[in-house]
């Protein structure tokens, strides 16, 4: 992934994380000079509570588990679009908590080489590392290490054995 | 967290189980038929202490170059040369015959004996005395004799003395339980040397067979170690953070090229000196550099390199410069090998698809694919550069396969119970 992308990566995220504050929207202000309706005003001025009052939800970067693996297309490193808030949210709980280490273990799936393929896993594994380095966790909170294709999750040989074994794993020690 | 890790040296039984099964020839090529009579007993007892014809005429079936003929055909079953009968041996169609015997000189000394005989020509090519032979070296004793056979009969140097180290993997708990073995050429005397919950990965054997390399991750990080087959002592040689891999020993047994990666993950190729522990560098290219292997004259190292894009083999002089590309043809090509001779590179081939074994010719610059399967890895010489042994896979399992060097002759051991078998790596030849 080249760094431009990984700026406008960042910057996406930022807006996102803006988004997010603003779920509901403010209720209009001509909502409530055109006045007259009691029955509205009445209950709500009675206990002082907004009647829009709510709670945020939806694409909250801090909500649900957080996922400990990401998983990437044959021959590549590049992370996809649908695990870089995944992978944010685990450069925001390391920001969020400086003693905090975590160790990226990248594996390939079984074809070709051996020791090609703890190249690739390795790969996989610095380009995750890259990405939460560029949202600023110093590189001792990282450690990088490939498995190749040596620690297999699925034991087959299909296509979907495959994707599941081509991975990047995050291990948190304290 | 530190995990147990268990290394025996020559605990296991010896003839475990015998490994070889099916053997296909194809091709063109025709086994010669031969004899090989059942060894004569000169001793206390009612048998010699090891069937030595079964072994020789197993040796020589292995090949794929031989024929033995049954015992049931043979028309007489001499123990000594002088009572050979050329014609009766004609006549049931051999061209060579193999007689001797085992006679004990005292409670656990043997001489074993042997002659061999050219049907043709009714002369005798060889006879061989060897007058210290204990109980515990009868089978190694056969392996020698098939060798000397086989020698006199192809022109090529036997492997049947050699051994073969592999890596096996077997499920265990939530893991796998992963075993470095060592056995002898035909799948017996097999020896678990190391044991680790980790991975264990790219067994390299020394020039003179008495140690291997090896990468080991326990800890969870990867590190190379040297150990002596004979003590099971293992020194660590290289655990710098980051890739420590793919060690393959110098001709001269002093020095490994390995596989460094570093914190920034970038595998280039070192020179490691394994007394002074010091490192050179090879490579300098952000691509993956790795798989390094020694020519058999010392001057290059060959290895894998993804620079062009796609993994292709490159090579640079043992004394630095500019790696310059060796394979062309096709989209991926890794792990190079080279025969002990010199004239072939084998790697590991993507043949439309399938991972394939092929070898280069180094001079004629074409590429032979040897293998049939999806998913084969791992290619070694024999020492006499006639024959390869790679891992492939059977379902779920690797298993082991060796196949002659023109392709005509491949044959598989069979698939050991419950384990993955992977990494095979053929031994040197035996200084004896």
């Amino acid at each position: 992934m080249s760094n431009l992308k990984l700026v406008s990566f960042a910057a996406l995220v930022l807006l996102l994380a803006g988004c997010s504050q603003n779920t509901l929207p403010d209720p209009d202000p001509t909502d409530t000079t055109y006045g007259a309706d009691d029955s509205m005003t009445g209950t709500s001025g009675m206990d002082g509570t907004d009647p829009f009052g709510g709670e945020e939800f939806g694409d909250d970067l801090t909500a649900g588990e957080l996922g400990m693996v990401i998983y990437f297309e044959f021959d590549s490193s590049e992370i996809r679009a649908e695990d870089q808030d995944l992978v944010a949210r685990h450069a925001m709980q390391l920001g969020n908590s400086p003693g905090a280490r975590v160790r990226l273990e990248g594996h390939a799936d079984e074809r070709g080489s051996r020791e090609y393929n703890i190249g690739l896993g390795e790969r996989r594994a610095q380009a995750v590392r890259r990405i939460l380095m560029i949202q600023g966790i110093p590189s001792d909170q990282i450690s990088t290490v490939s498995f190749g294709e040596e620690r297999p999750v699925a034991f087959g040989s299909s296509e979907s054995d495959y994707a599941q074994n081509r991975r990047v794993e995050f291990k948190y020690t304290n | 967290m530190r995990k147990l890790i268990v290394w025996l040296v020559l605990l296991t039984p010896a003839f475990a189980s015998a490994q070889v099964l099916d053997i296909e020839v194809t091709g063109i090529a025709q086994p010669t038929p031969v004899a090989i009579v059942p060894f004569g007993w000169e001793g206390s007892g009612q048998a010699a202490p090891m069937n030595i014809s079964t072994v020789i005429t197993a040796d020589l079936r292995r090949s794929g170059r031989f024929d033995p003929v049954s015992e049931e055909r043979m028309l007489q079953k001499p123990t000594d040369g002088e009572d050979v009968d050329f014609q009766d041996w004609g006549f049931v169609g051999v061209e060579a015959v193999v007689v001797g015997k085992v006679i004990q000189t005292a409670d656990n000394q043997f001489t074993l004996q042997f002659q061999l005989f050219d049907v043709v020509g009714r002369r005798q090519l060889l006879g061989y005395r060897m007058p210290r032979v204990t109980r515990a070296m009868m089978r190694g004793a056969a392996h020698r004799a098939a060798d000397m056979i086989y020698e006199k009969l192809t022109g090529i140097q036997g492997v049947f003395s050699t051994q073969v180290a592999y890596v096996t993997a077997k499920q265990q708990g939530d893991g796998l339980l992963y075993s470095l073995v060592v056995a002898d050429h035909d799948g017996f005397n097999q020896h678990t040397i190391m044991e680790s919950t980790d991975p264990i990965m790219s067994p390299a054997w020394s020039p003179d067979s008495r140690q291997l390399a090896y990468v080991s991750f326990e800890g969870d990080r990867s590190s190379i170690w040297v150990q002596t087959l004979r003590t099971g002592n293992r020194f660590r040689v290289s655990s710098k953070p980051g890739i420590n891999g793919a060690p393959s020993f110098s001709p001269d047994g002093r020095q490994l090229v390995i596989t460094l990666g570093g914190v920034d993950g970038n595998p280039d190729i070192f020179v490691l000196d394994i007394n002074a522990r010091t490192t050179t560098r090879l490579t300098t290219h952000r691509a993956i550099d790795t798989e390094g292997s020694w020519s058999p004259d010392g001057r290059h190292i060959y290895f894998t390199s993804d620079r062009s894009g796609g993994p292709q083999i490159y090579r640079v002089p043992v004394t630095g410069g500019t790696p310059e590309r060796v394979t062309f043809e096709g989209s991926y090509n890794a792990r190079p090998r080279l025969s002990p001779d010199g004239k072939k590179l084998a790697v590991v081939h993507n043949d439309r698809g399938n991972f394939r074994i092929a070898v280069m010719d180094l001079e004629r610059k074409d590429l032979l694919v040897l293998s049939r399967g999806r998913q084969d890895e791992s290619p070694s010489f024999a020492p006499n550069s006639d024959s390869l042994i790679y891992a492939t896979r059977q379902g779920r399992d690797g298993v082991l396969e060796t196949v002659s060097a023109d392709g005509l002759i491949r044959q598989k051991m069979a698939a050991r119970a419950g384990g993955d078998v992977r990494e095979p790596v053929w031994s040197p030849f035996p200084r004896f």
